[in-house]
């Protein structure tokens, strides 16, 4: 009883509240995009790690040399980090619902997100060009 | 943040026993026992759960049955909502044996052991196994529950084919016992933004119905990332609906849509 008797609001005024957002289609297709593209790219992504475990330093540079491959695992860490910063969001929505609160998570998890994601990203960049 | 554990107010403590007298010599009994959540604004305890033992053999089949008959024969203080008693009102919804039904339509006899009884879970009780329904209803209210037109009203009645009327089986049949939706553990979290699943069916029943003229409004007002997205397809609506239904069927037809009307 306790939300309903703070404010004298009409219920269907809290509940229209500040209308709808006119968004989250575009949202909730690409995670399930991403979701899809991830099928086949992480298959791949598992077939090479076993085809290039025990493999030294060397060969696995040589590896990242192969244009092909390189397209496949940096497709893999878009569609991977994307897809889980679209989660992600979900998730904090879900459960933070302070509004200060939230932007702050929001902000930090997608802001952390996009780092390590860049850093994956970079990475096959480098061993591409062989840097 | 969530609140994933009760208030102090809120914790449920050992009620009163209501034991059956000794039994008359030769008298054949079956004995159920009730465990009831009991609680109310006055007296200012905590919840409890009292224990009333039924005579099966002496009671109707179902659990609404028995708690009538506590509220005749043993307990006046007991407070629930019935009516019509044959599953078509929806005001007997409550969680019985660990999942939201119709207290008139689930058989005692299917349930092992001690019968639990409890109101719909997470939301706000109003008294024992009477929930505050108002910002369901509210929200009802808010996706417009009738026929809108463009067109001037005929001077017949508003034609419909076969085949557009079979759309809305599946749909007309919701009784609104809110059931699904306090199963819904999204509707948990996010009740205040979140539609939930038994308002998402009943608007797509509008989105679904041929004669309407108003399906672009209706998907504009419901295209919201909490409205409808907190739907996140856990099911437990689908699992707990006491008339069959599927309101997540229901959701994901919404969701086409939205995708549907963009390209």
């Amino acid at each position: 009883m306790s939300k309903t008797v703070k404010s004298m609001r009409t219920p269907l005024g809290r509940v229209r509240g500040l209308g709808s957002a006119k968004e989250g289609v575009q949202h909730w297709w690409l995670q399930r995009v991403t979701a899809v593209a991830l099928v086949p790219l992480m298959l791949l992504l598992a077939c090479a790690i076993i085809k290039l475990a025990g493999s030294d330093h060397t060969a696995l540079a040589e590896t990242f040399q192969n244009p092909f491959f390189a397209i496949i695992v940096l497709l893999a860490v878009l569609a991977a980090f994307w897809h889980l910063k679209l989660g992600a969001q979900v998730i904090i929505e879900d459960y933070i619902h302070s509004e200060g609160a939230k932007v702050a998570t929001l902000l930090a998890v997608t802001f952390a997100i996009y780092l390590v994601g860049g850093i994956a990203a970079i990475s096959v960049l480098k061993l591409f060009f062989g840097a | 943040m969530v609140a994933f554990s009760l208030p102090k107010n809120s914790q449920i403590t050992e009620g009163k026993t209501y034991a059956l007298p000794p039994a008359k010599p030769g008298e054949q009994r079956k004995v159920k026992r009730f465990r009831v959540y009991r609680w109310n604004q006055e007296d200012g305890q905590n919840p409890r759960i009292d224990t009333y033992e039924v005579d099966m053999n002496d009671c109707g089949p179902m659990v609404l049955d028995a708690l009538i008959k506590i509220k005749n024969e043993i307990d006046p203080t007991l407070t629930f909502r019935r009516s019509c008693r044959e599953g078509i009102c929806g005001s007997c919804a409550m969680n019985i044996d660990g999942g939201n039904t119709l207290a008139c339509t689930k058989a005692c006899d299917d349930i092992e052991g001690d019968v639990k009884i409890y109101p719909l879970p997470h939301m706000a009780v109003v008294r024992d196994l009477v929930p505050d329904l108002t910002n369901f209803y509210a929200q009802y209210a808010s996706i417009e529950p009738w026929m809108k037109t463009q067109s001037p009203a005929p001077t017949r009645e508003r034609k419909q084919s076969p085949e557009e009327r079979a759309k809305l089986d599946g749909l007309y049949e919701c009784i609104l016992c809110a059931c699904c939706s306090t199963s819904c553990p999204s509707y948990w979290w996010n009740s205040d933004r979140y539609l939930g699943p038994a308002i998402l069916l009943q608007a797509y029943r509008w989105i679904a119905d041929s004669r309407d003229e108003m399906t672009g409004e209706r998907l504009d007002n419901l295209e919201d990332p909490f409205r409808l997205y907190r739907c996140h397809t856990i099911m437990n609506c689908a699992q707990t609906c006491p008339k069959g239904l599927n309101p997540a069927k229901a959701i994901a037809e919404i969701k086409k849509l939205m995708v549907e009307r963009r390209g």
